[in-house]
């Protein structure tokens, strides 16, 4: 068989595509639940409840002091001793993606909504404005332009950190890409390939969330 | 739910050995990267005509692609070039170029950092750029770069956990081992959740700690 | 008649600190009272108990017969009739003028649109800047900014206004025009709670000085008299700080061009 790196490439594209497919999907419903969550985390972290505020922060800590990929083996091989649940490795993924990418999208939101003016909070509240119409109509919309740029580097990285989904058994583009090695051998080519997929996947995105910060940052 | 606790403690030497093992690639890799992005920022305030634009590809190569395939093309696929290098090389050669290309991009930011009023003061008594950069520029900008390094150093250590995937024997490594071997997943787990505790968490607070004191001269909001 | 604000035996405190100090004061319908006082003294911590921006931690406060000092207090409720206007405007940045106004009436009042839009747009009228309906905050002048934060708390139509200090971060050049709004609603018959440093201002528009210091209302009258014949020792030094260009000695002039020569 002397087919040409190139053409072995091309061969097996369907096969890389639907890895890539499994990575996207999961990238896409980590940065999903990351938003809701985050924005839900900054909101409650704004509420000035103490006891809230502890909460929020252990759930900070726990994900802070224990790094993503044990995470997902923890969740992998823990979820179905302690809780009896058996979930595939895809969602097991998500869920870690998710939930880590809530804390630090909380956070963010959390800094951005306490740099606003003190001042917007009590306007709103003195023309009656109840709690979430506060955060809805005044305080989320304009903490939003400071949110974004710092949002979407979240965004880049749960992307690259969806790659560690390989090391606990979902066939994304990794593993996709690893088959075809074992066919082919040609693992330059196709680690080549995952480099630049990746690559073009996260430039834009970084290269966005700077345009948007010079453009957005107000004196 | 029961606790196999004399065999979490059988396994403690081990897991001794294996955090020795996450520091040292964690503590190397911290030094190799900081001297490659003391290269690159010097390279990047200097402008050096065509090092520069190689610099600035070179960050966003590293910085927009996982670790971990990274990791895989020097492990798995430089071999077929010729390039033969063990799980430990090829962690600490990978953390580096991740590293570096992060901690350039906090010292170019803690450089800009430096309030242009300095330069300023600096140019106004008659020194000369490269006493600029020695005497004002580079002080101001290791101080302002502190926290954001600081903080680079343990994302770095905790991603040390990425290299078990090159049978590089870390904490995690080790954990997946024993789990193996001997099917006592939620005695591992505990200790390697209590590791991760142990080692990172302090460090947080302590990164915290570092930020509130420096918060003067903080750049963005 | 019963008062339609009324503090009774009223405290607050920081922390450790007592901000406020068994404060009786009572304010009709349709007065315009004025609170004068030192930095510090809790002027604007009393107007801020008001509309439920700081909590109280002893006494009373009635608002029209009603003690809002409960826990059952609907503070949205009771901020609809209480407005509020701040030293920082705090107008809404990233909505226009218009959408400003009609933000309360709209979704806290659930009134028609088009009702509270000929409202919003016939008090802009009156303050002079219906032609910055659709402008946004950041296009304004700061007496502009200052005007319709007045007309976004009157578009709650509310019973009393609070006045916390609203032209002190104006430019002088701009102070008049927001003070001519205040006046306006005085003659109107609105109830007015101002906290201001513009003296010439308050002996113009109150119907009643409040003097505080240190959490304690220490004197209370007609504005004339209050300005002309203070009763207690410390609004007369107040004051005195407040007429300081009368009582600077005169610099004893050397003619200049002698000494430059």
């Amino acid at each position: 068989m002397a087919s040409s790196g190139i053409e072995l490439l091309l061969v097996s594209l369907p096969q890389l595509a639907t890895g890539a497919g499994q990575t996207l999907a999961i990238s896409a419903l980590g940065i999903l639940f990351a938003t809701l969550g985050g924005v839900l985390y900054g909101v409650l972290a704004t509420l000035g409840s103490r006891w809230l505020n502890i909460l929020l922060q252990v759930y900070l800590e726990l994900f802070r002091a224990i790094p993503v990929l044990v995470w997902l083996y923890l969740v992998f091989f823990g979820l179905p001793i302690f809780f009896g649940l058996s979930i595939p490795s895809f969602w097991c993924a998500v869920l870690v993606l998710g939930l880590w990418g809530a804390s630090e999208v909380g956070e963010v939101v959390r800094g951005a909504l306490q740099s606003l003016p003190r001042g917007q909070r009590e306007a709103g509240l003195s023309i009656g404005l109840g709690g979430w119409q506060l955060y809805a109509y005044v305080l989320l919309p304009q903490a939003l332009k400071r949110m974004t740029p710092p949002t979407i580097n979240i965004y880049t990285r749960i992307i690259k950190t969806s790659s560690l989904a390989v090391l606990i058994g979902v066939v994304e583009v990794i593993k996709a890409g690893q088959q075809i090695i074992e066919r082919t051998y040609e693992s330059v080519l196709i680690y080549g390939a995952l480099f630049l997929f990746f690559f073009l996947v996260c430039y834009p995105l970084s290269a966005a969330s700077r345009v948007l910060e010079r453009r957005w940052a107000h004196a | 739910m029961s606790f196999d606790t004399a065999f979490m403690l059988s396994t403690l030497p081990a897991f001794f050995k294996a955090v020795g093992v996450t520091l040292q690639v964690g503590a190397i890799a911290i030094v190799t990267s900081l001297l490659v992005a003391l290269l690159n920022a010097t390279i990047l305030v200097l402008r050096t005509p065509y090092l520069w634009r190689l610099v600035k590809g070179y960050v966003e190569l590293a910085r927009n692609t996982p670790l971990l395939i990274q990791l895989f093309f020097v492990y798995f696929a430089l071999p077929s070039l010729g390039v033969k290098v063990s799980g430990f090389a090829a962690a600490i050669i990978t953390l580096t170029f991740m590293g570096g290309a992060y901690l350039t991009e906090v010292l170019r930011a803690g450089v800009e950092a430096v309030p242009r009023a300095q330069l300023e003061s600096g140019r106004s008594i008659g020194l000369s750029e490269g006493q600029l950069l020695r005497h004002v520029i580079l002080p101001q900008a290791g101080i302002l770069s502190l926290p954001a390094l600081f903080a680079n150093f343990v994302f770095l250590l905790k991603e040390t956990t990425v290299v078990s995937a090159v049978a590089v024997p870390e904490i995690l490594y080790t954990t997946k081992n024993y789990i193996a071997l001997y099917y006592k997943t939620y005695e591992m787990l505990a200790v390697l959740t209590l590791l991760c505790v142990l080692i990172f968490l302090p460090l947080s607070l302590l990164l915290r700690y570092l930020e509130r004191r420096l918060q003067h001269g903080q750049f963005g909001h | 008649m019963n008062p339609l604000i009324e503090f009774q035996g009223f405290n607050k405190f920081f922390g450790q600190h007592q901000v406020l100090a068994d404060v009786d004061l009572k304010v009709e319908a349709g007065e315009v009272v004025v609170i004068l006082g030192p930095s510090g003294c809790g002027k604007s911590t009393l107007l801020r108990c008001l509309n439920g921006l700081e909590e109280a931690q002893g006494g009373s406060l009635r608002l029209d017969g009603q003690e809002l000092l409960g826990p059952d207090t609907d503070w949205r409720q009771v901020r609809q009739r209480v407005g509020m206007v701040f030293q920082s405007y705090h107008l809404f940045g990233h909505m226009s003028v218009i959408d400003n106004l009609l933000l309360g009436p709209l979704k806290v009042q659930k009134r028609e649109r088009h009702e509270a839009q000929a409202q919003a747009e016939a008090l802009l009228a009156r303050v002079g800047l219906l032609d910055k309906r659709d402008a946004f905050p950041r296009q304004l002048s700061g007496g502009q900014q200052q005007r319709i934060a007045i007309v976004r708390s009157l578009c709650m139509n509310p019973q009393v206004m609070l006045f916390d200090e609203v032209t002190a971060a104006l430019d002088p050049e701009m102070v008049k025009e927001v003070l001519q709004v205040i006046q306006g609603l005085a003659r109107e018959g609105m109830t007015l709670l101002i906290v201001t440093h513009e003296m010439a201002f308050a002996r113009a528009v109150a119907d009643r000085i409040v003097f505080m210091e240190a959490g304690r209302i220490l004197e209370q009258n007609h504005p004339e008299r209050f300005f002309t014949q203070p009763q207690t020792a410390r609004a007369q030094q107040f004051l005195e700080k407040f007429s300081f260009v009368e009582s600077l000695p005169k610099t004893l002039s050397k003619p200049l061009h002698k000494e430059l020569s």
